[in-house]
C-alpha cells in the first residue's frame, strides 16, 4: 500500500528529476482498480522522500468487470490484504508511476541515470509467506542491501494466535534508481508469491527484463523466479533456461530442494516397487484406486502386459489433471480403448471396481477416518475382489529421523492416521483372513535397522 | 373374430411379403406399438427396401423391442418372421423381459401376395422372393408351437384377415392392482393347522362348521371388517396335518375370502399327484400319507387346485406384490417361466452351504423396486424389513412361529408353534450379530449408484429436486474425504438468505425487510430470535452408546457426534469433543427430556460459540492477517501524507481524509471480529446455543412452532447454564406497527452493542404462501457485524450504494430446496427408512452447497 524512496544524495531534490515527478505536486496514475498517487512527504536539499501510496478499491476488485487471477482468499473477497499490502499491486504501480527512471532514463539531467545514490527504502506490510525473514534477506542482501524489518504479529489482544506473514521493510543501498526499482518489481511479488493476474508466458518476458544485469548472478535465482511465476513449473523451467543460456541448461532444470528431491524418490521408489509387483502377478486388467494425477497410471500404460487399466480418484479435479497429463484426448483410440478413468470413493460400494486381476491402493488409506476403514474393507475385498491388492502406507516408527518433524506430527496435514509396522502388519493380516486372502509385506525405501523403512507395502493374493 | 392377447406381449406378425403385416398391424395397433423392419430399413439406410441394410436394421428393431419391453409396453413386430432362427430371437427377446410371445400368422394365398408387391412401384423383387417366404412359412406353422408362444392365430385368407374385429388385450392372471385389501398375509404354514387357526383367530376371523356344499369342506370363514387372507404358499409338508390346512385354504379361496399363491412344496406335491418321478424327501412323503386317507374326489380337486395356483399376485395399484420366495422389480407384474420359477424357490448362486442347502441370492438387498414385496420360503428368526421388502416365514414347523402381516397397517402378529414338528438342517437362528436389523446390517455399506449422477430427490415439502451431476461429483469428494460416518448424518442445515437491502441510506441490512418478507406474503406471526455469532453444528445425542448402536447402527464410536454444516466432525480434539458431549446428555438427562418426549435420542440444531473455536485458520489467514496488514500501513500512510500537508501539498487533503477513514474503519473491523473470539482451554469455554428440536424417536418436529422450540430448549438450558445458552427472542405481530417497531429496537439495540443480529422465522416451523413453501428463516446482519463481511469500509456511502445491489434469488431458491431435502432426510430417518435414502437427501443438500453463491449473502 505505501512504499517511500528517500534519498541523501546531494542536491537530495534531484530526485524529482530522476522519478520525472516533481517534489511539490501531488500526482496521481490510474491503476486496473483505484488509483495510485506520488508525492514526498519531504523534499529538501539534504533529504528527500517520495511516497507511492496505492488507493485500491476493495469493492470494485470484488464487482468490478475486471477479472482478477490469485490464490483462494486473496482474492475475490471484500475482507482482503491487498489494498494493504506490498504485492504485485504495487509492482504495477512502480511501473506506471516511475517507468522512465526503471528503464534507466533521466530526460531532465541525463547523467543522473546512472549515478549510484543512497537510498533509503520502507516498505509497509510486506507479506513474505513460507520463508519469513531468512526469505527477504537471502533476497535483498546479495543485492547490496542493509535491511532492518519488523514482523507484526496477527492480534496484541490474542497473541497465542502468533506472528502474521507481514513485515515492515527498511532498506539502504547505494545504487541506481533505474535497478533499485527493477530489485523491487520483481522482488516484492517474488515475496508474496502470488499475482492478482493471469501468469502467462509474457511474465517470463518481464521477469527477464527486469532482471537483466543483476537477476542472472543472484545466488537465489532459482528461487526468485520460482516465486515470481508463482510456482508454476513449466514457465520457471523455461525462464531459467533462458537466464542462464552459457550454462548447461540440465543442471537448472530440476529446481526442486533437497527435502524435494528426497520425497520425490521415495515415491518414485514407491510406484516402481509397485509397478513390478503389478507385473509379477501377471494380472492384465489393472485398477489404480486413489490414482490422483496419474503417475502410476502413465507408467502401467507403458507396460504391454496391462490390456485393462483403469484409475478412479474421488478428486474431480485430479482425474481431469490425470486426463491432461496422460494427453488423453490425444491417445490412439487402441490406447484410449485401455485406460478408464472415473470418479469414485473408496467408502461406498460400486460395480466398476469389480472384475479387476489387480488393485493398487498407494498411499490412500491414512487418508480416510479410521473409522471409515471397515467401509473400505469391504468395498474392495468383500465386493470389489480383485485377485492381488496391493496397499501402501507410510511407516510412523520412519517419522523420527525426519529432522522437522516434531513427536507426533504426520507427514501431512490431510493424514488421519501413520501406523507403525506392526499396526500395519496386525490390520492388515486380519483383513486376510476375514476375506480368504494371504498377504506377504515389503519395505520402500531404505531400510534403517530401528525403524525400518519410510513407508510399508502389503501385498495381498486371493485364494490361497 | 376375436383375437385374445395378454396385455403385455410381444405380437409377431408372421407372413410373406405382401400378405398384408402392416396394414394389419396399423388397423389394429397403435402407432407407437408397431416396430417395423421396413422402416427401419429407412431409418438406417434411406431406402425402406434395401436389403443390405437388413441386419443394422434388425439390430435397431431389436434394440427398440427391448426398451420398449424393458418399460412394460406391449410391442409389435411387423417383419415377414417366417424364418425360425428369426423368431427365435424375438423369443427370447420376450423372455429376457418375462413378456408373453404371441404369434399371428397371415397365411394368404401366394398369388394375391404377389399381386400386391407388383402394384408397388419400390418393391421389385421378383415372385422367386414370395414364393420362398411362403415355403418357409409353411414348414414353419407346424413348428409354430413348439417355439414357445403363449399364443398363435393363424389367418388363412384375406377373408379371415377381414373378420378380425377386435384385439382383445387380457390382464394378467396376477394383475390384482384393483384390489386394495385390507389383507393378512400369511408366511409358510407347512402342515401347522392348529397355529393356523390360532393365527385367524387372533386377526379376527370367525371361523365356523357348516354344511359342506361340495366347495368349502364344511367350513365357513369369514372377518367382519372384510378383510382377506393372502396364503404364501408352502401350505405342505413336514407338519402334522397338511390335508386340512389344504381343505381350509382351498375352503378360503373359493370363498372369496383368501388368496393364495404356491410355493415350491406345493408345486412338488402337484407334480407328484400328476405321476411325475419326485424324491419324497424334505416332507413330501409325510404329506402323502396324510393324504391316503382322502377320496379321489379331494385328490382331483386339490390337482385342479394346486395347478390354478397364480405364482404372485400386484395388489393395491401395484404397491404391494405377494410371491412365495419373493420377486424383483423387474420380473413384477409379468409372466415367463423364469418368473414362476422365482417365485417358487427364489435366486441362488449355484452354490451349495455347509448343510447342504442351496446357497441364496440376497435379490432383497438390492431391490430398488416401488412396491413393497412380502414373501416367505426362507425360515427366519424374525420378520425384518429390507428395502421395503420382508420375509415372514418365521419358521413354524421347526418351532418358530407362524406369522401374518397386515397390510396396510404393517403389523406383524404371530402365534409361537405348540411344538417342533420338524428338525431344521440349518439352525433357525443366523449367524448375525444379534443387535443390528437386517435394514442396518444391509446398510452399513452404502452404494455409489445410489448418489452418483444426476439425481431427482423426492421430498414431501417441495416435490422433485434435481441434483445436476457437478453437484454430485463435487458432494462426493467433500462426503467421502471429510464428513463423518454416514450414519450420523441424518440432517444438514440449509443456507440462510440475508433480507433484502434497507432503503434506509446508513444501513446495508435492516430488519424491517426481513419482517417486510413475510408480512408480504400474508404470515401475520412472526419470530425473532437473537443470531449468535459462533458455528452453526448440529447434534445428534443418543441416551447411551446401546442406542447408537440399536438405532443407528453404530457401534465404538460413543453416543453421540457434534458436526457442521457441511457433515464435518466439529471438533478436531476428540477428549474435548467427549467432554462436551458428556456434558450435553447430562443437561438432556437431568432436564428430563427422554422422558418427556419418549425418546433414547434427539437432533438438535444449533449454534456453538465461540466462532474462533471453529474458524481459527479463517481468522488466521483473513480476518487478523488483513486487520495488522492494514493497521500498520494506514498508521504510516496517514503520517505521511500528513507530512506533505505540512510542507503545503494541500491536494493530499482528501487522501487524508479518505485514509484516516480507513484507518478508523480498520479499527471497527478488528473490535467487530474480536468481539466472536475467545481461547478455549476447557470444555467450560464453549457456549452451546440450541434453536430447534429436530426430531426425537417417531418425530420430527417441524409441525411444532418455535415457541414450542424455544420454550422446551429452555428446559434443557436451565438443566446446564454454563455450557448451554439461551436464544433470546421475541413474537411479532406482522399487523401490528408497534409490535414491529419493538422487534426493530430490540435489534438497534442488541446490533448496537456488538450482536451479529437476529433471524426471523414464520411463527410456524414450515410456512406457506401463494408462491408455495416461504424461507424457513432469513437473517438481517447488524451494521458493525457487516464489516467482517463485506470488508472494514463498506459502509462508506460511495461503497454502501454498490452494495446494496444485490441478488437473492438464486440463494433463496438454494435454501428452500436445501430446507426440503433437511427435513427430507429427518422424516426418512424417523420412518426408518434404509441408509440409503436418507444419505440421498443429505448427500443433495451437501451438493446444492457446492453451487456457486455469493459467499457473502
Amino acid at each position: 500500500m505505501l512504499l517511500t524512496i528517500s534519498t541523501t544524495y546531494q542536491p537530495a531534490t534531484d530526485l524529482g528529476f530522476l522519478l520525472h515527478k516533481h517534489p511539490d505536486r501531488f500526482q496521481s496514475v490510474d491503476l486496473s482498480i483505484g488509483k495510485a498517487h506520488v508525492f514526498y512527504p519531504e523534499a529538501t536539499k539534504d533529504k528527500t522522500t517520495v511516497a507511492l501510496l496505492l488507493d485500491i478499491d476493495p469493492i470494485d476488485m470484488v464487482r468490478g468487470k475486471k477479472k482478477f487471477s490469485g490464490k483462494g482468499f486473496s482474492l475475490g473477497q471484500y475482507v482482503n490484504d491487498r489494498p494493504y499490502a506490498a504485492s504485485s499491486f504495487m509492482s504495477v504501480a512502480l511501473s506506471k508511476a516511475f517507468s522512465t527512471a526503471m528503464n534507466g532514463t533521466c530526460t531532465g539531467k541525463p547523467e543522473l541515470a546512472d549515478v549510484k545514490m543512497p537510498f533509503e527504502i520502507k516498505i509497509t506490510s510486506l507479506p513474505a509467506p513460507r520463508g519469513g525473514e531468512l526469505l527477504i534477506r537471502k533476497l535483498f542482501e546479495p543485492l547490496g542491501y542493509q535491511i532492518t524489518l519488523e514482523r507484526h504479529i496477527l492480534d496484541d489482544k490474542f497473541k497465542e494466535w502468533g506472528e502474521s506473514k507481514y513485515f515492515t521493510l527498511d532498506l539502504s543501498n547505494e545504487l541506481t534508481i533505474s535497478k533499485l526499482l527493477s530489485h523491487l518489481y520483481v522482488l516484492i511479488p517474488a515475496l508474496d508469491n502470488d499475482k492478482h493476474y493471469y501468469v502467462s508466458e509474457a511474465e517470463i518476458e518481464k521477469l527477464l527484463k527486469k532482471g537483466k544485469g543483476w537477476l542472472e548472478q543472484h545466488p537465489e535465482k532459482e528461487l526468485i523466479t520460482r516465486r515470481y511465476l508463482i510456482n508454476l513449473g513449466s514457465l520457471t523451467r523455461q525462464a531459467l533456461q533462458r537466464l542462464s543460456e552459457h550454462e548447461d541448461a540440465e543442471t537448472n532444470t530440476e529446481l526442486d530442494t533437497k527435502e524435494d528431491i528426497k520425497k520425490e524418490t521415495l515415491h518414485q521408489k514407491r510406484l516402481n516397487l509397485v509397478l513390478e509387483q503389478l507385473k509379477k502377478t501377471g494380472a492384465k486388467k489393472v485398477l489404480d484406486m486413489g490414482c490422483g494425477e496419474g503417475k502410476l497410471l502413465r507408467m502401467l500404460l507403458k507396460e504391454k502386459q496391462f490390456s485393462k487399466i483403469a484409475g478412479m480418484d474421488v478428486s474431480y479435479s485430479e482425474l481431469t489433471k490425470a486426463k491432461d497429463r496422460l494427453h488423453w484426448d490425444e491417445m490412439a483410440p487402441k490406447q484410449q480403448e485401455r485406460i478408464h478413468l472415473f470418479q469414485g470413493a473408496l467408502t461406498y460400494k460400486d460395480k466398476r471396481l469389480e472384475g479387476y486381476d489387480a488393485a493398487a491402493i498407494v498411499e490412500v488409506i491414512e487418508h480416510l477416518d479410521e473409522n471409515r476403514l471397515q467401509s473400505f474393507e469391504r468395498v474392495v475385498f468383500e465386493f470389489a475382489q480383485p485377485k492381488t491388492v496391493i496397499i501402501t502406507t507410510p511407516n510412523i516408527e520412519y517419522n523420527a529421523l525426519f529432522e522437522n518433524m516434531k513427536t507426533g506430527d504426520m507427514r501431512h496435514t490431510d493424514h488421519r492416521f501413520e501406523w507403525t509396522r506392526a499396526q500395519f502388519e496386525t490390520w492388515a493380516k486380519g483383513i486376510a483372513e476375514k476375506h480368504n486372502y494371504s498377504v506377504e509385506f515389503e519395505p520402500i525405501g531404505e531400510v534403517n535397522e530401528q525403524v525400518g523403512a519410510p513407508s510399508q507395502m502389503g501385498i495381498f493374493n486371493h485364494g490361497n | 373374430m376375436e383375437i385374445k392377447i395378454p396385455e403385455l406381449s410381444l405380437v409377431l406378425l408372421i407372413g410373406a411379403s405382401g400378405s398384408g403385416k402392416s396394414t394389419f398391424a396399423k388397423q389394429h395397433f397403435e402407432k407407437h406399438e408397431v416396430v417395423s423392419s421396413d422402416e427401419c430399413r429407412g431409418i438406417v439406410s434411406n431406402d425402406e427396401n434395401n436389403q443390405a441394410a437388413s441386419k443394422d436394421a434388425f439390430d435397431l428393431v431389436n434394440f427398440i423391442i427391448e426398451k420398449r419391453l424393458k418399460n412394460g409396453h406391449l410391442t409389435v413386430v411387423d417383419a415377414t418372421n417366417v424364418q425360425v432362427a428369426s423368431r427365435k430371437k424375438l423369443v427370447e427377446l420376450a423372455r429376457k423381459y418375462h413378456v408373453l410371445p404371441v404369434a399371428i400368422v397371415l397365411d394368404i394365398p401366394q398369388r394375391i401376395c404377389e399381386d400386391r408387391n407388383v402394384e408397388r412401384p419400390d418393391r421389385n423383387f421378383g415372385s422367386h422372393v414370395v414364393r420362398q417366404q411362403k415355403q418357409q412359412l409353411k414348414r414353419s406353422l407346424k413348428k409354430l408351437k413348439y417355439e414357445g408362444f403363449r399364443k398363435i392365430y393363424t389367418l388363412h385368407s384375406q377373408e379371415e384377415v377381414d373378420s378380425v374385429t377386435d384385439i382383445i388385450r387380457e390382464k394378467l392372471y396376477n394383475d390384482k392392482k384393483h384390489i386394495k385389501g385390507p389383507f393378512d398375509i400369511i408366511g409358510d404354514i407347512h402342515g401347522c393347522y392348529d397355529e393356523t387357526l390360532e393365527l385367524l383367530n387372533k386377526l379376527g376371523y370367525k371361523i365356523e362348521q357348516t354344511e359342506d356344499d361340495g366347495q368349502n369342506f364344511g367350513l365357513k370363514v369369514t372377518h367382519e371388517d372384510n378383510r382377506q387372507v393372502i396364503f404364501l404358499g408352502d401350505l405342505v409338508d413336514r407338519g402334522p396335518n397338511s390335508p386340512a390346512v389344504l381343505k381350509l385354504a382351498m375352503s378360503m379361496v373359493r370363498s372369496g375370502v383368501a388368496w393364495c399363491v404356491p410355493g415350491n412344496h406345493d408345486a412338488k406335491l402337484h407334480k407328484k399327484l400328476r405321476g411325475k418321478n419326485v424324491n419324497l424327501k424334505h416332507g413330501l412323503a409325510e404329506t402323502l400319507e396324510q393324504l391316503e386317507g382322502e377320496t379321489p374326489e379331494f385328490i382331483h380337486e386339490l390337482k385342479e387346485f394346486l395347478y390354478s395356483l397364480i405364482s404372485h399376485y400386484v395388489f393395491d395399484d401395484g404397491k404391494l406384490v405377494v410371491a412365495h420366495a419373493g420377486l424383483k422389480a423387474e420380473m413384477q407384474g409379468r409372466g415367463s417361466g423364469a418368473v414362476r420359477a422365482f417365485c417358487l424357490y427364489g435366486e441362488t448362486t449355484g452354490e451349495i452351504d455347509e448343510f447342504g442347502l442351496p446357497v441364496r441370492y440376497n435379490w432383497a438387498s438390492e431391490y430398488r423396486g416401488k412396491a413393497k414385496v412380502v414373501y416367505g420360503h426362507t425360515p427366519v428368526p424374525e420378520a425384518e424389513w429390507l428395502n421395503k421388502t420382508i420375509d415372514i416365514d418365521t419358521g413354524c414347523v421347526f418351532g418358530g412361529k407362524l406369522t401374518a402381516l397386515r397390510y396396510p397397517e404393517q403389523e406383524l402378529v404371530a402365534v409361537p408353534a405348540q411344538k417342533v414338528y420338524c428338525e431344521p438342517v440349518k439352525p433357525l437362528q443366523e449367524a448375525t450379530n444379534g443387535k443390528l436389523t437386517h435394514q442396518q446390517e444391509y446398510d452399513d455399506l452404502l452404494n455409489i449408484d445410489d448418489v452418483i449422477g444426476k439425481r431427482i430427490v423426492q421430498t414431501r415439502l417441495r416435490n422433485n429436486i434435481t441434483i445436476r451431476e457437478e453437484n454430485s461429483i463435487a458432494a462426493l469428494e467433500v462426503m467421502s474425504r471429510f464428513a463423518i460416518n454416514p450414519k450420523w448424518l441424518i440432517y444438514l442445515p440449509p443456507t440462510m438468505s440475508p433480507c433484502a437491502t434497507s432503503e434506509l441510506p446508513d444501513f446495508l441490512e435492516h430488519p424491517q425487510q426481513a419482517i417486510n418478507y413475510y408480512k408480504k406474503r400474508g404470515i401475520e406471526r412472526i419470530i425473532c430470535e437473537e443470531k449468535h455469532m459462533g458455528s452453526r453444528a448440529v447434534l445428534v445425542i443418543c441416551k447411551d452408546e446401546e442406542v447408537a448402536l440399536k438405532r443407528f447402527g453404530i457401534s465404538n464410536e460413543g453416543f453421540g457426534v457434534c458436526y457442521t454444516r457441511t457433515g464435518r466432525n466439529f471438533f478436531n480434539n476428540t477428549e474435548m469433543e467427549q467432554q462436551f458431549l458428556n456434558k450435553v446428555v447430562k443437561a438432556l438427562t437431568r432436564s428430563g427430556f427422554w422422558e418427556q418426549h419418549q425418546t433414547d435420542w434427539v437432533c438438535l440444531d444449533t449454534e456453538l460459540m465461540p466462532w474462533s473455536a471453529k474458524a481459527q485458520s479463517l481468522l488466521k489467514d483473513q480476518y487478523a492477517a488483513v486487520g495488522t496488514a492494514a493497521r500498520h500501513s494506514l498508521s504510516e500512510v496517514e503520517q505521511v501524507l500528513g507530512q506533505a500537508i505540512g510542507r503545503g501539498i494541500v491536494d493530499a487533503q482528501p487522501s487524508l481524509d479518505k485514509f484516516s477513514y480507513k484507518k478508523v474503519a480498520i479499527s471497527k473491523y478488528v473490535d467487530a471480529y474480536r468481539r466472536y473470539c475467545w481461547e478455549v482451554k476447557t470444555v467450560e469455554d464453549y457456549k452451546l446455543a440450541p434453536f430447534h428440536i429436530l426430531a426425537t424417536e417417531g418425530a420430527v418436529h417441524t409441525d411444532k412452532n418455535h415457541e414450542w422450540h424455544i420454550t422446551n430448549i429452555k428446559n434443557i438450558c436451565e438443566a446446564d447454564s454454563e455450557i448451554f445458552q439461551l436464544t433470546p427472542c421475541k413474537i411479532v405481530d406482522t399487523q401490528d406497527e408497534n409490535s414491529i417497531k419493538t422487534a426493530i429496537d430490540w435489534w438497534l439495540d442488541l446490533t448496537a452493542k456488538g450482536g451479529e443480529g437476529m433471524v426471523v422465522k414464520p411463527y410456524d416451523f414450515i410456512a406457506r404462501g401463494s408462491e408455495g413453501l416461504l424461507q424457513p428463516a432469513v437473517k438481517c446482519r447488524g451494521s458493525e457485524y457487516l464489516r467482517i463481511i463485506y470488508g472494514p469500509e463498506y459502509d462508506m456511502p460511495e461503497n454502501l450504494q454498490r452494495l446494496k445491489k444485490r441478488g437473492l434469488s438464486k440463494k433463496r431458491s438454494l435454501a428452500l430446496r436445501e430446507f426440503a431435502l433437511g427435513i427430507e432426510g429427518l422424516e426418512r430417518f424417523v420412518r426408518k427408512e434404509p441408509l440409503r435414502r436418507v444419505h440421498e437427501s443429505i448427500f443433495g443438500v451437501l451438493a446444492l452447497e457446492s453451487e456457486e453463491v455469493d459467499p457473502r449473502l
